[in-house]
């Protein structure tokens, strides 16, 4: 009775290594592959189509409007120390070094991750997986690894149109309605964001979340128990997981990039 | 009918498909404690249990999906178990499996099913596939339903479609998993003419896992029983209904008590009812 609560945890700390030595193989198997993608690029272009394009939407509109939040509080506390005309710095800088790569990297794994887990996790439950195996063909080949490699590559070309028109959405704001002068908005922004520094460590952050996004979907569906319940949980577990994951991680390569 | 018992340790070399002192466990579980069967080439043979005696189980051991703790599971002369990936799934490609929900590719039509295999392993022009799709399709008498999605056919029709995706290959050897389960009268009957005629047009070997008695060992050449992961009973179907076994004669007549109790294990009813509250 005393040990329960240690057993527990316990066990719970064993299933955690074990499924996360688990995760680790699957991936091994995963990226093993991708070579073979080259001779079908068919199977990668069905699923950037699926994963990517179909996710542009939210994408889009988010962008729109964090940009346009980011224009009006910029503003306001700008416009208090007469710097109103440094808002496109503030704008491009919240979002190609922040709010680009997590925010697209969280709706990311709201709509495709969830998505992919889902129908990983239905082929596994309807026996499609088993099917394809007993036709000699691999699922990881097939299946997991052409949707692994559509969700990394479309990453970080979704932050990077998040941000893109996150930019236009605090100009509207900024420029179209509160004034700022158009000349300054773009000219600070073009001299104080760096290539290097700025936009290439955000592209960095979009290309470890969009690997870490779309490693987590597939293998929650691969891993999923196959039952509706058990697909139905998996599909929590991808957007809680990816969630967090993106959040911790982000916290250190900030530190690791801008931490001085 | 003879007894497991009797089944020499060697192979057959007749068969096919050769068993021999198979256990395969779940957990702490055996689901299987020493097989030994043979499936000769060329025929149909069933194999049947009741519910949970992991007849499906058995067919996941005969394709590599699983692999038993000890013993063999001889497949054309390879032993399945000791086969690397790669082997294994050349062995894979001489076989086809009809599953019980039929898992067909659902982002696929009826034709891309069953071209499916063929793409994958042939590089056969276009026009060659589609001339062996609908030639398999014709076999299973749905030809005209070659455009139809997965969720557009019923499940008799959904299974005649795996079976031809099954053949797509041209396969030595069909695993049928429960092909009439939950099947209407009329589609019962259309799976059974085709499993005993694809069979003999085709010079297959066919295996189907069933615990519907009548309809399996009107097709089968030879029938297996499974029972508490051993085989109980083993022969020719028109000498089935004559084994001495009680185990066999309960489950061939379903009746409801006998080896297999109708009441699950519990403590004596009296007492029971007498204890009052739930324990």
């Amino acid at each position: 009775m005393i040990l329960d609560p240690f057993q527990r945890l316990g066990r719970t700390s064993l299933d955690f290594f074990e499924r996360l030595g688990r995760g680790h193989l699957f991936l091994m198997h995963t990226l093993a592959g991708i070579p073979g993608l080259l001779l079908r690029p068919r199977l990668v272009i069905a699923q950037l189509y699926s994963v990517g394009v179909l996710t542009l939407l939210i994408i889009l509109v988010s962008g729109v409007f964090v940009g346009m939040v980011l224009g009006l509080q910029g503003y306001n506390t700008l416009v208090d120390f007469g710097a109103e005309e440094s808002l496109g710095v503030v704008v491009a800088l919240s979002l190609v070094r922040e709010l680009g790569p997590v925010v697209a990297a969280l709706l990311f794994a709201g709509r495709a991750g969830s998505a992919l887990t889902a129908e990983i996790g239905l082929m596994k439950a309807t026996e499609q997986l088993s099917g394809m195996e007993m036709m000699a063909v691999d699922p990881m080949k097939r299946v997991v690894a052409p949707r692994f490699l559509a969700g990394f590559l479309s990453m970080p070309l979704l932050a990077a149109i998040f941000s893109a028109v996150g930019v236009y959405g605090g100009y509207f704001v900024g420029v179209g309605l509160l004034g700022v002068d158009d000349g300054a908005f773009w000219s600070q922004m073009q001299s104080k964001v760096d290539l290097h520094e700025d936009i290439f460590n955000g592209v960095i952050k979009s290309v470890v979340f969009g690997f870490v996004a779309a490693w987590i979907a597939v293998f929650e569906g691969y891993d999923a128990v196959p039952t509706s319940e058990g697909v139905s949980r998996a599909t929590t577990r991808t957007v809680v997981h990816t969630a967090l994951a993106i959040l911790g991680l982000d916290f250190v390569l900030t530190a690791l990039m801008f931490g001085g | 009918m003879k007894k497991a018992s009797q089944q020499t340790s060697q192979p057959a070399r007749h068969a096919l498909v050769s068993v021999r002192g198979m256990r395969y466990a779940r957990g702490d579980r055996f689901i299987f404690d020493g097989v030994d069967l043979d499936i000769r080439r060329g025929s149909v043979t069933a194999i049947m249990g009741p519910s949970g005696t992991g007849k499906t189980t058995l067919l996941k051991l005969i394709g590599g999906q699983l692999r038993p703790a000890s013993g063999t599971v001889v497949v054309d002369g390879e032993n399945v178990p000791e086969l690397g990936i790669k082997a294994l799934y050349e062995l894979r490609k001489r076989m086809g499996m009809m599953f019980q929900s039929g898992a067909l590719l659902t982002d696929l039509d009826v034709f891309d099913n069953v071209a499916f295999p063929i793409r994958e392993h042939t590089g056969l022009s276009e026009s060659l596939v589609r001339d062996l799709v609908l030639m398999k399709l014709q076999a299973v008498g749905l030809r005209g339903a070659s455009k139809l999605m997965p969720n557009e056919l019923s499940g008799g029709m959904a299974r005649r479609v795996a079976m031809a995706r099954a053949i797509a290959l041209d396969p030595m050897l069909v695993l049928y998993d429960e092909p009439f389960t939950g099947q209407d009268p009329i589609s019962m009957g259309v799976l059974i003419k085709l499993i005993r005629e694809l069979n003999d047009a085709l010079d297959l070997t066919s295996i189907v896992v069933s615990h519907d008695v009548k309809e399996a060992a009107a097709i089968s050449d030879y029938v297996y029983l499974l029972s508490g992961g051993k085989v109980v009973d083993h022969g020719v179907p028109e000498r089935l209904w004559e084994s001495a076994s009680q185990w066999s004669q309960q489950f061939l007549n379903g009746k409801p008590d006998g080896p297999v109790p109708f009441h699950y294990p519990a403590r004596e009813y009296r007492e029971d009812l007498l204890a009052g509250v739930r324990s």
